[in-house]
């Protein structure tokens, strides 16, 4: 009696393992390579059109964040002599982009404390690794996703960073934008509703004022600035791949050496 | 049998072959490691080349500045100190600073004042005994360790002594003069240490 | 065993005197002999068999990256995380060999859960082989805790709260926990003195213990003889004049090559990722360990590295609170137990057949789903909670567990094959 008890409970447990069975694929995703906060995002990220190998545009981003980052950011973890991997000569890096220290060999360090920063507006975070932490794309979609609000304490607010505390830097280069959101409506002007019977809205930005550049300048001032944050977190990154390639290219004739080794001796084993 | 001789020497070649291609991999991936052993940027960076101001440096003062984590002195020689130079000529163990002449004294240093412009000495101040740093006694006049002192440097810790070129005086401790590291002259008014005139 | 002369060696060439001389006072032939020249494994070992050697190879990797790294890295809260920025960018070649010890930790856990599969399939665990599986499920034990101490190191954001949470799991434990974890810590919070500690143990304390483990493990193997994928003993079978199992093949050339060979086609697919995808996605190098540990702000989404998502999902999974025992009490233990019941297999399977050629089909179900469920509760572990997923994860985490204690009886109600009496493919 027990026996048959116990025998029944087998197609019970089959039947229960068979949706695990079904939701198998999901472990797929252990494979596929996830960015860590897609769970959390709604926000939809724009890819980052960035080059590592591109020296010019990494140039003009060091340029770019000299100017505009590095007072109160730092870049604590980059020596300014390793601006020279991008094809600046010491000298380029003594006359133009050392305004923090005396050396060329020293950190990219600024004077003001963090303690200092944290009372007077908050903590500003070193930059060195943002863009491995963030991502490059996260950094391309925030710079272009700024826009006035009257609401916020600093008059800015971001599409990718709600309640940012920093505010727009590059304002004069962009110009002035705000947020219209707007009820999608059909040909009859009526407000169009989605399944559940929510009102559909589209947000688009609006210039109000022009700043010094065009659209696309700007673009291409935040995707240099945005590639040479890329390069700063990783610089060995282009030594990495071109290495790579080698190392796998002799690796593949070791592989092939060996395999042939191996089928030799097992000649003898039936 | 032949058939076996003919595989014998397919699996020689394989094996050679492959050990051959396993030993440059081996060699290749030690380089990295042993490399890694080598000065760092950081270390680059602290160990670079100093420079050093002399424009406020009056006739007869000393300045000190560290240069990879050593004292170096720079000397603004007046002419009796240049002349005290060639007064303890003979008093000193090397004047011709001819021991060890790549280590301590450079080209540009290999004369009668042991620097590049006469009125100006730059030494590395760590004795070449055991490594303290000797204090300046640069003002001619008698002294408790030498009645007829010219005018150098003394070491508190063993007694030796030093002239105005820097070179050891004779039956003292110290065995070498103090070594000149490699500098050279920016302008009048600044030199760099640590770097050398590119020829 | 009566002492027999040593004989001179031959056949080294140049080196018979040397390897003499050494052989003398030194039991040089006697281990040779031993463990690789007559160590007769079975002709039969496929692609599971791997791992094993595999496994040994990203242990010495580890070590030797590790020595390297020591040589740079401050074990100070205040510098940690820059030293570790230092040996990326400043030291020579510094990023390559922090890539393959980061990559090298992922592998290892990859190597080493596909090697304690094997065993699963083949049952390598069964007797005699049953201490060999005990020193197995020790390394296992010792390794885990090596990635947990390795993983504050780097003092990043996830380090720093992953090791808070887990240190604070021990709290969880009646009476003693609190003070317990004061006393794992060295302080209140995880904090300098937690990550010099850790440092002692991650760089010396582990590794010996490793090293000690694997060396047994080995002896306890070598004593037995190996298992292969179709279960049978070969010592069974021995040709009546030399006493050699009749589908035994000397380790030494036969496995020496072909690991050669697996070990070749390892370091390929180890480039390609320390070369072109060192991060994986998050998966190896996590994107909030690149921010510095801050005590004041936990980041959004905390999830342990990959290989230990499983069991934080049994961790999670526990919602209810049993008798007077808190849940999250409750999951600490069931997180415990469902590494430590491991240890049980050589006594739960019953089944006459050790490997899974030869066993029926409720085993080889059985197995399915075990497998299907440690994948789901892996992927779930990476997620933030949600009830859908915790219903998921707590189905996955009952049938995990009866995997192992339903094993007595279906493996002994299973219909199995006949095992052959010699092996074959």
């Amino acid at each position: 009696m027990m026996k048959r008890l116990l025998l029944a409970c087998v197609p019970f447990v089959m039947g229960i393992s068979a949706p695990g069975i079904l939701v198998a694929p999901l472990s797929l995703g252990l494979v596929v390579p996830l960015a860590a906060w897609a769970s959390e995002a709604e926000i939809r990220l724009e890819s980052a059109p960035i080059d590592v190998r591109d020296a010019a545009s990494l140039q003009a981003g060091a340029r770019t964040f000299v100017n505009y980052c590095l007072n109160c950011h730092s870049a604590s973890l980059l020596r300014y002599n390793r601006l020279r991997d991008i094809g600046l000569t010491e000298q380029q890096i003594k006359n133009n982009l050392m305004f923090t220290a005396d050396k060329v060999g020293e950190m990219m360090n600024i004077a003001m404390t963090k303690k200092d920063a944290s009372d007077w507006f908050g903590p500003a975070p070193d930059l060195s690794l943002i863009a491995r932490s963030r991502g490059s794309d996260w950094l391309w979609s925030y710079f272009r996703g700024y826009y006035r609000d009257p609401a916020s304490p600093t008059g800015w607010n971001n599409t990718v960073f709600l309640g940012v505390g920093m505010p727009h830097v590059l304002w004069e280069l962009q110009g002035d934008r705000v947020l219209i959101e707007e009820v999608s409506k059909d040909v009859a002007g009526l407000a169009v509703k989605d399944r559940h019977g929510n009102v559909i809205k589209s947000v688009r930005f609006e210039t109000v004022r022009r700043g010094t550049l065009s659209q696309v300048e700007y673009d291409t001032v935040v995707r240099d600035l945005v590639n040479f944050m890329t390069w700063m977190a990783e610089p060995n990154q282009v030594l990495r791949k071109q290495v790579g390639i080698w190392v796998l290219f002799f690796l593949a004739i070791l592989v092939a050496l060996s395999y042939a080794l191996y089928k030799e001796f097992w000649k003898d084993v039936h | 049998m032949s058939d076996k001789a003919e595989v014998n020497r397919a699996r020689r070649n394989i094996l050679i072959a492959t050990t051959c291609a396993g030993g440059a991999a081996t060699v290749a991936a030690a380089v990295p490691f042993v490399a890694s052993m080598l000065p760092s940027e950081r270390a680059k960076a602290i160990g670079a080349p100093v420079e050093a101001d002399i424009s406020y440096l009056a006739p007869g003062e000393m300045m000190r500045v560290e240069w990879r984590g050593q004292p170096v002195w720079i000397v603004h020689r007046t002419k009796e100190m240049l002349d005290a130079v060639k007064a303890t000529d003979d008093k000193v163990a090397d004047p011709k600073s001819e021991r060890k002449p790549s280590e301590l004294t450079p080209e540009y240093a290999r004369n009668e004042f042991r620097s590049i412009k006469p009125e100006y000495l730059v030494v590395v101040g760590i004795c070449s005994h055991l490594g303290c740093s000797p204090s300046d006694r640069l003002k001619a006049g008698a002294e408790a360790f030498d009645p007829e002192w010219k005018g150098g440097f003394y070491c508190p810790c063993h007694g030796s002594l030093f002239d105005l070129a820097g070179r050891v005086y004779k039956n003292k401790p110290a065995p070498d003069n103090l070594a000149v590291p490699p500098y050279t002259f920016l302008s009048d008014t600044k030199l760099v240490i640590g770097e050398d005139k590119k020829a | 065993m009566a002492a027999t002369e040593k004989q001179p060696i031959t056949g080294a060439g140049p080196f018979n005197g040397i390897l003499t001389w050494v052989d003398e006072r030194y039991p040089l032939m006697s281990t040779w002999k031993a463990h690789l020249a007559e160590y007769y494994a079975p002709k039969n070992f496929n692609f599971w068999y791997y791992f094993g050697s595999l496994a040994m190879l990203v242990l010495v990797t580890q070590i030797v990256t590790g020595i390297v790294l020591t040589m740079h890295y401050k074990p100070d809260a205040a510098q940690a995380f820059a030293s570790v920025e230092y040996i990326m960018r400043d030291v020579p070649w510094g990023w390559w060999i922090r890539y393959m010890h980061s990559t090298g930790a992922s592998a290892f856990f990859i190597c080493v859960y596909l090697h304690m599969f094997r065993a699963m399939l083949y049952g390598s665990y069964r007797k005699p082989r049953e201490l060999l599986w005990i020193f197995g499920m020790l390394i296992f034990l010792c390794l885990m805790g090596e990635a947990f101490f390795g993983y504050l190191l780097p003092w990043g954001q996830m380090s720093y709260w992953g090791a808070q949470v887990i240190v604070n799991l021990f709290a969880a434990i009646p009476i003693i926990g609190p003070d317990l974890a004061i006393w794992i810590r060295g302080d209140y919070v995880v904090s300098d003195a937690t990550l010099n500690r850790f440092f002692a143990f991650h760089v010396i304390a582990v590794p010996l213990v490793l090293a000690g483990l694997v060396a047994a493990h080995l002896l306890a193997l070598h004593e037995v003889g190996s298992n292969n994928p179709d279960g049978i003993e070969i010592k069974k079978n021995k040709d009546p004049k030399t006493g050699i199992p009749l589908d035994g093949i000397p380790f030494h050339p036969y496995y020496t090559v072909k690991d050669i060979f697996g070990v070749a086609v390892f370091i390929f697919v180890f480039a390609v990722f320390v070369f072109f995808a060192p991060e994986f996605g998050g998966y190896f190098l996590e994107y909030n360990n690149f921010i510095a540990a801050d005590p004041l702000r936990t980041p959004q989404h905390i999830a342990p590295v990959w290989y230990f998502t499983p069991y934080y999902s049994i961790l999670r999974a526990v919602t209810v609170n049993f008798f007077w025992i808190d849940a999250k009490v409750w999951g600490v233990i069931a997180m415990g137990v469902s590494v430590m019941i491991f240890f049980l297999l050589p006594w739960l399977d019953r089944s006459p057949a050790k490997s899974i050629r030869y066993r029926g089909p409720i085993y080889k179900t059985a197995l399915a789903v075990f497998v299907v469920c440690f994948f789901i509760l892996g992927y779930l572990g990476t997620q933030s909670v949600t009830e859908g997923r915790t219903l998921v994860a707590q189905i996955c985490t009952v049938l995990y567990f009866l995997f192992f204690l339903l094993m007595p009886w279906y493996t002994t109600i299973d219909k199995c094959q006949p095992e052959p009496e010699r092996v074959t493919k």
